[in-house]
This record gives structure tokens, C-alpha cells and sequence, in this order.
């Protein structure tokens, strides 16, 4: 399956970006080939409000079933919710050591936005 | 004449100096509360309400019959307040600013306006002051409309007080652009000089003439005063930090009503703005 995860870099070497809307990159890896695609999010960075709600669109139509993420706010949630995209937050650290953690199993889905998605 | 009373935070006493300057103009003059998050003149006032008026705003709803998720209406929104997914379209009404370009775009007219009650404002009057405030709804977030329709009432030939509020961010800009003279009004505490110092910057930029009140003079140092002398801010009024005006005030009491000598002191303060402001039009080369 395909999985989103946000991040600093274009690599899976890069670090992720905790911050879901205003992350710099978006990577979209298939977790069976390690394969992925790069969303640059860079202009909607700089976007005043609503920035996670057009990355949260981005991923739907990336075709994404999960986001690993750093903290999505209430807007974005929402859309990822529609779109039926899982969301797990507080991630942190190296792409790759995230994805492979999380091919391990036992992510805790978050049911809301912010901080919910405790472990 | 547009007076607009400011401070850059809350519970300076603005609220009190707008009260108190426009029972001392006693008459033509209309007192606008456009603080509409939070206004409190009519707990001082008591106004009676002759009229309320709703204050609307459409917000895009999206039939999604005809809806083909081309994403057009997402592309031109400015405010992110749409999400077109797959079969799915969101929106966010608290995003929405009703500017119109996702009616205007849609190829499938499928966007369809949906009325949304951003608030209220009411007209009502007492002793001889004709007043307005604005009110938010609950849960909505666009201020500037509702105070654009508050000051749709401007009579020009009347003085206008408006107690803004407080801050410096587009609600207050809302409120203090297009008048005539902004009396700021602020507490000799370091909050208060802080604040007053963004103040007066937005101030600036709208290049209105300024004066200031200084409240609770007593409680904190002379910072405020320092400030406004190297600022060239005229003080015009200083009102000291007393035990009968805070029991006045936490009475819902008028000052002016309870204690004479602030009777002329309020009306000094109308005179000295007045002159203020007739000064400014004169070296602007307009015509009284
Ligand atoms: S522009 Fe109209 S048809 Fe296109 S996605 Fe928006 S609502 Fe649907
Ligand atoms: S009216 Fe303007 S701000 Fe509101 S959703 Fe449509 S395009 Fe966005």
C-alpha cells in the first residue's frame, strides 16, 4: 500500500516534518517497494490558513491510505477523514526508520485532530 | 467629525474614556461599539434597542449531482476553504471570506450560495446618544463586515465616537481607518507602553492625527510618558488611578455623572480633539 509521510527532504534519508500543512515535501512510498513519489508543498507553505486542508487534498489524490505526520490540525483531519486517508501522529525521526516501524504494525490510528493520536 | 477610541489591548479603559466622551458631547453624536467579539458599552449605557439587523455572508454549498471534482473552485480559492477529493468536496465556512470567484468559476454550477449569519448589528439610543453596536455569532470569525455595516451609519453631521477593538489586526484597522482623529488609550505598565507602541504604529501607517489617555496614572512608572513626548503624541488626558473611579466604574457607573470635575475634564478632552482635528484639516489645505 501507499502510505504519506511529511517531510524536510526529497530523500527517505531526510528527517520528517512534524508540521503536517507546512511541511516542505510530502512523500508518497510504496511500503512493498520502498518506491515513492515527491508532492513539493512548498507553495502552499506560505499559505496563511488552511494550508493543511490542500495537502490534505494532495494526499487524496495521491492515492495515499495512511499519513504519518508530526501533529494535523482539525481542518486537515477532517479532509483526510473524507477522503478516508488514516492519520498518525507524532511522528518523528528519519523516513525510512518511520516507514519501517510502521511495516512493523501496531500504529495507533489518531480518531481526531491535534493530539489524540497519543501512544 | 470620526473619532475612534483604540488601545492595543483590552482593559485599558477604553470602553470608559468612549462612554464617558460621548455623554460630555451630549449632543449629535452617535456612539458605535465595534468591538463586536466583545462589546460592553451597553452594560454601561444601557441603550434601548429599537432595531436589530442581521449581517449575512454567502459561503459556497456544493451540489454534488453536478459537481465533476475538476477543482477549479480549490484553484481559485485564496483562503483554502474548499477541499475537492475524489467523490467529495468540504468546506470551511470559517475559511470563507465570500469573495465569490468559486460562484463565478465553476463550469457546472454547482456551487450554490448558502446564506450564513456572520452577526448582528442593533440600533438603539440613550440620553440623547444615538448608538450602534456590532454583534458576532457564535462561532464565526469575519469582524470587518460587521463593522462596515455599523459604520454605514456614519451621520456627517454628527460626531462619531467608535470604540474599537483592541489589538492591531484587521478588525481594528476596520474600525480606526477613514476617521477623522484616533484617541489612544493606555495604562503607564510595561503591557500597556508594549502595546501602545504597536499601536501607534498602525496608527502611522493610516497617518490619522493621535492623542492619548493615560489611565491608572499612579500604578506603574513614567515609560508611557517618555513615549509619547519623544513620539510627539499630545497627552490629553490623564486619569488617575482612584478608588471612587474604580468603584464608579465597577458599578457600571458613568464618571462624568458621579463626579463634576470630570464633567469638564471630558469635555476639555472633546475641545482639545476638536482643535486637533481642525488644525490637521487646515494644514491638509481643506476646507473646514
Ligand atoms: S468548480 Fe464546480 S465542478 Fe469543479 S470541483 Fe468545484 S464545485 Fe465541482
Ligand atoms: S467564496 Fe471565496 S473564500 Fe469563500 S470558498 Fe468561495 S472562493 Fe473561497
Amino acid at each position: 500500500m501507499k502510505i504519506a509521510v511529511t517531510s524536510q527532504g526529497k530523500t527517505l534519508d531526510s528527517q520528517l516534518d512534524p508540521r503536517f500543512g507546512r511541511a516542505a515535501y510530502i512523500l508518497v512510498i510504496d511500503t512493498v517497494t520502498l518506491e515513492f513519489e515527491v508532492i513539493d508543498n512548498a507553495d502552499n507553505k506560505n499559505a496563511f490558513k488552511g494550508a493543511g486542508i490542500q495537502a490534505a487534498a494532495r494526499i487524496s489524490d495521491s492515492g495515499a491510505e495512511v499519513l504519518l505526520t508530526g501533529f494535523c490540525g482539525p481542518n486537515a483531519f477532517e479532509t483526510l477523514d473524507a477522503a478516508g486517508v488514516k492519520v498518525v501522529n507524532d511522528q518523528t525521526g528519519k523516513i525510512i526508520d518511520v516507514v519501517q516501524k510502521f511495516k512493523q504494525g501496531g500504529a495507533v490510528y489518531a480518531e481526531s485532530a491535534n493530539k489524540d493520536g497519543h501512544w | 467629525m470620526i473619532i475612534s477610541i483604540a488601545s492595543g489591548k483590552g482593559g485599558t479603559g477604553k470602553t470608559t474614556v468612549a462612554t464617558n466622551l460621548a455623554l460630555a458631547v451630549k449632543q449629535g453624536v452617535q456612539l458605535f461599539d465595534c468591538d463586536v467579539e466583545e462589546p460592553n458599552v451597553h452594560l454601561f449605557l444601557h441603550p434601548e434597542i429599537t432595531r436589530t439587523e442581521p449581517v449575512n455572508a454567502p459561503v459556497p454549498k456544493i451540489d454534488l449531482e453536478k459537481c465533476t471534482f475538476c477543482k477549479k473552485c480549490m484553484d481559485i480559492c485564496q483562503f483554502n476553504a474548499l477541499a475537492v477529493l475524489k467523490k467529495d468536496v468540504l468546506v470551511f465556512e470559517n475559511l470563507c471570506h465570500s469573495c465569490g470567484g468559486c460562484f463565478e468559476i465553476c463550469p457546472e454550477n454547482a456551487v450554490i450560495e448558502k446564506d450564513r449569519s456572520l452577526g448582528v448589528i442593533e440600533h438603539g439610543s440613550v440620553k440623547g446618544i444615538s448608538f450602534i453596536h456590532g454583534k458576532l455569532s457564535v462561532g464565526q470569525v469575519m469582524v470587518p463586515p460587521i463593522i462596515k455595516k455599523v459604520r454605514s451609519y456614519t451621520d456627517p453631521d454628527m460626531i462619531t465616537i467608535i470604540d474599537a477593538p483592541p489589538g492591531t489586526s484587521c478588525p481594528v484597522i476596520a474600525a480606526m481607518k477613514k476617521t477623522d482623529f484616533i484617541l489612544l488609550v493606555t495604562e503607564p505598565t510595561p503591557f500597556g507602553f508594549h502595546d501602545l507602541k504597536l499601536a501607534v504604529e498602525t496608527v502611522r501607517v493610516l497617518n490619522i492625527p493621535c492623542g492619548l489617555v493615560i489611565n491608572r496614572v499612579g500604578i506603574g512608572n513614567d515609560e508611557v510618558n517618555q513615549y509619547a513626548r519623544k513620539e510627539n503624541i499630545p497627552i490629553l488626558m490623564e486619569i488617575p488611578f482612584d478608588k471612587k473611579i474604580a468603584q464608579i466604574y465597577s458599578r457600571g457607573e458613568m464618571i462624568i455623572e458621579k463626579l463634576p470635575e470630570y464633567k469638564e475634564k471630558f469635555e476639555a478632552l472633546f475641545k482639545k480633539i476638536v482643535q486637533m482635528i481642525e488644525k490637521n484639516r487646515e494644514n491638509n489645505g481643506e476646507e473646514k
